[in-house]
């Protein structure tokens, strides 16, 4: 089979053409939110993010079946409820916020898979852990495109004060900007983002679509709006690879959306010019001045 | 600094403790320090490691609140004072230039939406310029040298364009020449009638550029003129005042003010 065929399920199945769309969409959104996490060294909040919200995401599915809007609604106050905790947790005792955030999400994620095995089946939860490109219908489509226009306006509004927040705390304090409401409203569009991944990719996966592609970014440039830009592109590629991997060889979708992102990112570690392996191997020339 | 552009005369604002007591944890690091800093002073606080300088500059900002007096502010909004950390937590790995990272300092003017005008990025140009930074716009800030990072940090503070300047340490680990240029900075800001406070170890540089000095010791052990302030007896008494922090020391009782 030749790429062009390859290609042609996109346009000969419909299903696979809205998992293309959503996925398209979410990589979009879910890069720059990488970017930023990957900067403030919060790559693995993140991934306890993802975890964290796999409780409230199983209440929704418990109460109201494989309904989306319960789904989110679960996942969301998981999520907020699990970073506020992990917040208070480090203000009030001497505890690390890494620490408290691992406690809380191992056991929110075992509450989480006690919570669907009490109901379900196990196929129930390898879908919800592992997401299924059938999954996307058009609600689910409606909803990442809802997700990424917030993300979207999110960051036109917070991108200043986020990259300030990030470079210089202390001052975006003394000179009056709200460090604290605008680290939260980050949080915020991330658990969003992660509930809109996670009917693709499952809780466990959607993580990787926003930090791999952002890791990768980084061997390529020094510059933060080059490197989100490559980073929603790297998802994008990814996104392709996968679908059509998953397809052409019955591969659970998310998985091979993440090998194939997992993929750029070695070649990015490898071959990339900002401190990559080959170019610290290459023969060390120096300028004049 | 020359900032015709942008600058009227902005006219200093006033800063004064009021028997301000601050300290962590109910343990004072300044204890009922009373201290004023006239509107276009210029004023060296020194004093021993400890000594509580740190701490006074912070509860200026508003980063500490007093746990009992007052700290006044006339002239502008707290948020409008420009202050410099000691050891500013910047992180340098973030890839931003040179450039992005002083115009940082039109805030107040910007803020977190507002779009750049062809005058702000001549306001930009024109604050690197002044500290010596010409065609260092697109630098990362991880490749500066120390001296250099603390010239960008000056620009910063520059287009802040503050009535009123906090200074922690500003010149530590910085070579001569630098210390030299940026202290001409620094009395250009004050003749401009901002109002300087800075605190300094070197006090052959506070006798030769501060008019006005503070010598704290948890407590205010002297406050004028520098040569009335900086003599002998004054040092020593300093030096006598710090004490160790005591775990179990009595509560204060003295008399709340007001």
């Amino acid at each position: 089979m030749t790429f062009p065929d390859l290609l042609s399920v996109f346009t000969d199945f419909a299903f696979m053409r809205r998992a293309l769309a959503g996925c398209l969409v979410l990589s979009v959104a879910a890069a720059p939110i990488g970017v930023f996490l990957m900067l403030r060294r919060l790559s693995l909040t993140g991934d306890a993010m993802a975890h964290a919200i796999l409780p409230g995401v199983a209440a929704g599915y418990l109460l109201a079946g494989l309904n989306l809007w319960a789904m989110t609604a679960g996942g969301l106050v998981a999520g907020l409820a699990i970073a506020l905790m992990a917040s208070a947790v480090t203000r009030l005792t001497p505890l690390k916020e890494d620490t408290s955030l691992a406690t809380l999400y191992l056991v929110s994620l075992a509450l989480g898979v006690i919570l669907i095995s009490a109901r379900g089946s196990a196929v129930d939860v390898m879908h919800l852990l592992f997401g299924s490109v059938l999954a996307i219908d058009d609600t689910a489509l409606v909803f990442i495109g809802i997700v990424a226009s917030i993300t979207v306006v999110a960051f036109a509004i917070l991108w200043r004060p986020l990259v300030m927040e990030c470079i210089d705390p202390g001052f975006l304090k003394a000179v009056g900007g709200r460090g604290a409401v605008i680290h939260v409203a980050f949080m915020l569009v991330m658990v969003l983002n992660l509930i809109a991944g996670f009917q693709a990719l499952g809780t466990l996966l959607s993580v990787g679509l926003m930090m791999l592609p952002a890791a990768s970014a980084r061997f390529w440039t020094r510059r933060l709006g080059t490197m989100t830009a490559l980073a929603m592109f790297l998802a994008v590629v990814a996104s392709v690879i996968g679908l059509t991997a998953s397809f052409a060889a019955n591969l659970p979708s998310g998985p091979a959306i993440i090998v194939a992102a997992g993929v750029l990112y070695a070649l990015s570690v490898t071959f990339g010019p900002m401190g990559g392996l080959m170019a610290r191997f290459r023969p060390a020339r120096h300028r004049t001045g | 600094m020359d900032f015709k552009t942008n600058t009227q005369p902005t006219g200093g604002a006033a800063l004064a403790f009021l028997n301000a007591t601050i300290g962590y944890d109910r343990h004072p690091a300044l204890h009922h320090v009373s201290a004023s800093f006239p509107a276009g002073s210029m004023t060296a606080v020194v004093g021993p490691n400890g000594a509580g300088k740190s701490t006074l500059l912070k509860a200026a900002i508003g980063h500490i609140r007093p746990i009992e007096g007052d700290v006044w502010i006339s002239g502008c909004r707290r948020t409008e004072i420009a202050y410099l950390p000691q050891l500013a937590e910047i992180d340098r790995n973030f890839p931003l230039p040179v450039f992005d990272f002083v115009a940082m300092g039109l805030w107040r003017r910007r803020g977190a939406f507002g779009g750049f005008r062809r005058d702000d990025d001549e306001d930009v140009a024109r604050a690197l310029a002044g500290v010596g930074l010409i065609g260092f716009e697109q630098r990362p800030l991880d490749t500066l040298s120390g001296g250099q990072l603390q010239r960008v940090l000056f620009a910063r503070l520059a287009l802040q364009d503050a009535p009123l300047i906090l200074l922690d340490e500003p010149f530590t680990a910085v070579d001569d020449r630098t210390v030299g240029d940026l202290m001409d900075i620094v009395t250009g800001w004050n003749a401009e009638g901002r109002t300087v406070v800075a605190v300094l170890h070197d006090l052959d540089l506070v006798r030769r550029s501060f008019p006005r000095t503070l010598l704290l010791a948890r407590r205010v052990v002297a406050e004028g003129s520098t040569d009335s302030v900086l003599t002998a007896e004054h040092l020593a008494a300093a030096r006598h005042y710090i004490e160790a922090w005591d775990e179990a020391a009595p509560y204060c009782e003295a008399e709340p003010a007001r």
